[in-house]
């Protein structure tokens, strides 16, 4: 009997030696009850994450070969959807945007992050209140952050414009020129996820050893030689983990902000690629085209880890030995 | 970076801060107004930063349809109007039952599937073990938008659209609370589950009895996750449902804003309205929720 387990090419392995030796015709049926046993604890998510998952992953790349007219006739046209792609003009400014989106959003949200973890690291009086403070805005959702925002950056009643007013600077027009809005879906981005990040930058800062700066104190290391000799090697898992975290949400995650504060705009600066995906998808009801950007999305993604990986020399996940 | 012990103006030391022993090789004075000073003048003014629109938002939404955008903090003239005009113009009440209903069955269900995978990836043998976990794990990087479209098919095929199911089912499956539960199942010790199995226990009483109980803190830590992450969820409940009667809060906050984008003091209300459970979650559980997000920075 060979483990049943969903959606794995199982790989027939020799038994494995490290098995508890017991009595020689026991040993064999308490292996396959501890195999069943698996199968079955693995079996509810297994197959979950084999059909709302794994599945449509396939499905996505399956359907991008697919012409999808309303609900539900599909049509085999090949690459056509891919052709089609390339000579979309409306897909590649996303594309930019998106790119531009991450160039800027992604090393913004890392520094600011890592600073916040070092200063929280400083024990200073009032930290878990400052903790609180960093971390509240990531309680709110998407939608609440959006429409905030929104009621905060109008250009002529939100209340940044009038701050800047009182401080004797010329109010700006911050969800209405296409790259100020850019920007400003940048700094809610960062507003909103650097308490997050900030601890997770602490956990890290709290693995290393502190003999390790006592030790460079002694040798009359000032603050900045201990941070670059200390700190940035040994937080290297962490920044691989960040890196790859924020990259990823980057491409993907900016949707239900975009959607809510910008709806794209203005003239489509802030039509980030997944924004303009959705609306193939679920305005146009081109889900076979949707379907092929997606998977494209996705390419850029893998390779983008890859990337992140090779430059980073690969912060190791998972060390269970 | 130095986390100085040896300052003489002795700071009262923060909730959950050890004090390291004094090393005692370097004593310098330091002035009151020293560089410490300088830092916590830093983090108080980032701090009043960070949490200023949390707080704009909430006075602004006790002002009225005219000095809601007066550019105060303190209302002029506080009014609970807002409210209950929100209460009684949509059906607020629904929505906000449709994201609870949601979240908790999620949470609930989402807890037992994950941490039973979770057990068996850590503790059980079995071939293509660690191949199994590699598989789980990439899912990982294949966030939800990037297969809403798919998944809107799968879902549509299966009949399911516009239906609790829809809201509840899907996600349900992410990779990451098995990946941070079997994180911790490797960190509990064997002892205890090898005595049991000995004893002629079997699997499932040992999951139940032992390890289910041990996790009891990473658990309520990862249900106030999972509960936030649903009760907050927007793009997939946008596509899978279309009934009134299935709206959640957060398409429903969407939806009212359109309707009444220009009444800036309604709309804060119903997003404060929505905002309220979970800063009050956040604040009764921001330890546990603290640490798992530790657990998660990868060692």
């Amino acid at each position: 009997m060979t483990s049943i387990v969903p959606h794995t090419a199982h790989q027939p392995q020799a038994p494995a030696a490290d098995a508890a030796p017991s009595a020689g015709g026991r040993r064999l049926s308490r292996t396959h009850r501890e195999w069943l046993a698996a199968a079955l604890f693995l079996l509810p998510d297994g197959i979950g994450l084999g059909v709302f998952v794994v599945l449509p992953m396939f499905l996505s790349i399956a359907l991008s070969f697919f012409q999808v007219s309303g609900f539900g006739s599909y049509e085999w046209i090949g690459l056509g959807n891919y052709q089609r792609m390339l000579n979309d003009p409306y897909f590649w400014s996303s594309i930019w945007v998106t790119a531009k989106y991450v160039v800027v959003m992604v090393p913004t949200l890392f520094c600011v992050s890592l600073a916040l973890g070092v200063l929280m690291k400083q024990k200073l009086p009032g930290m878990a209140a400052y903790r609180t403070a960093f971390f509240l805005p990531h309680m709110l959702s998407l939608v609440v952050v959006g429409l905030l925002w929104k009621f905060m950056l109008d250009e002529q009643t939100g209340v940044v414009n009038k701050a800047a007013s009182a401080l004797g600077m010329n109010p700006l027009s911050w969800l209405g020129d296409p790259d100020l809005a850019l920007y400003a879906v940048i700094a809610v981005t960062v507003w909103y996820m650097m308490g997050y990040y900030m601890i997770i930058f602490l956990a890290g800062l709290n693995e290393i050893p502190q003999e390790l700066y006592e030790a460079a104190k002694l040798d009359g290391a000032g603050t900045w030689t201990a941070f670059r000799r200390i700190t940035w090697p040994l937080l290297r898992p962490t920044s691989f983990f960040v890196l790859i975290m924020t990259t990823v949400a980057a491409i993907t995650g900016t949707f239900d902000l975009v959607f809510v504060l910008t709806s794209g705009g203005p003239a489509n600066g802030t039509a980030v690629a997944m924004f303009y995906i959705y609306q193939q998808a679920f305005v146009f009801g081109e889900y076979g085209y949707a379907a092929a950007l997606g998977s494209f999305l996705v390419l850029i993604m893998v390779a983008l880890s890859g990337l992140i990986f090779k430059v980073t020399k690969g912060g190791r996940f998972d060390d269970e030995q | 970076m130095s986390s100085d012990t040896a300052t003489i103006t002795k700071a009262a030391p923060a909730a959950g801060t050890t004090t390291a022993p004094r090393t005692g090789t370097t004593r310098r004075r330091r002035r009151p107004f020293g560089p410490r000073a300088g830092l916590v003048a830093l983090a108080v003014v980032l701090s009043a930063v960070s949490i200023f629109p949390v707080l704009w938002m909430i006075t602004s939404s006790f002002k009225t349809r005219t000095t809601v955008t007066d550019g105060k903090l303190i209302p002029t003239d506080l009014t609970w109007s807002n409210f209950a005009y929100v209460f009684t113009e949509v059906p607020f009440v629904r929505w906000l039952f449709n994201s609870f209903i949601t979240a908790a069955v999620v949470t609930a269900v989402a807890l037992l599937f994950h941490s039973m995978a979770a057990y068996a990836l850590a503790r059980l043998k079995f071939p293509g073990r660690d191949g199994i976990f590699v598989v789980i794990f990439s899912t990982l990087l294949i966030t939800a938008p990037v297969i809403l479209i798919p998944l809107f098919v799968v879902v549509r095929t299966l009949g399911m659209l516009d239906s609790y199911a829809a809201l509840i089912i899907p996600p349900l499956f992410n990779a990451f609370g098995i990946f941070l539960l079997r994180q911790f199942y490797l960190g509990i010790p064997k002892e205890l589950e090898e005595a049991a199995i000995v004893d002629g226990c079997g699997y499932w009483r040992v999951y139940w009895n032992i390890i289910l109980p041990l996790s009891r803190p990473i658990l309520s830590a990862l249900s106030v996750f999972f509960f936030l992450a649903n009760w907050n969820a927007f793009a997939w409940p946008l596509v899978a449902t279309n009934g009134a009667d299935l709206t959640v809060i957060q398409v429903g906050i969407a939806s009212f804003s359109t309707q009444y984008g220009a009444n800036w003091n309604y709309v804060l209300a119903a997003a404060v309205v929505a905002v309220i459970p979970m800063l009050a979650l956040f604040l009764v559980f921001q330890r546990q929720m603290v640490e798992s997000i530790k657990t998660s920075g990868l060692k």
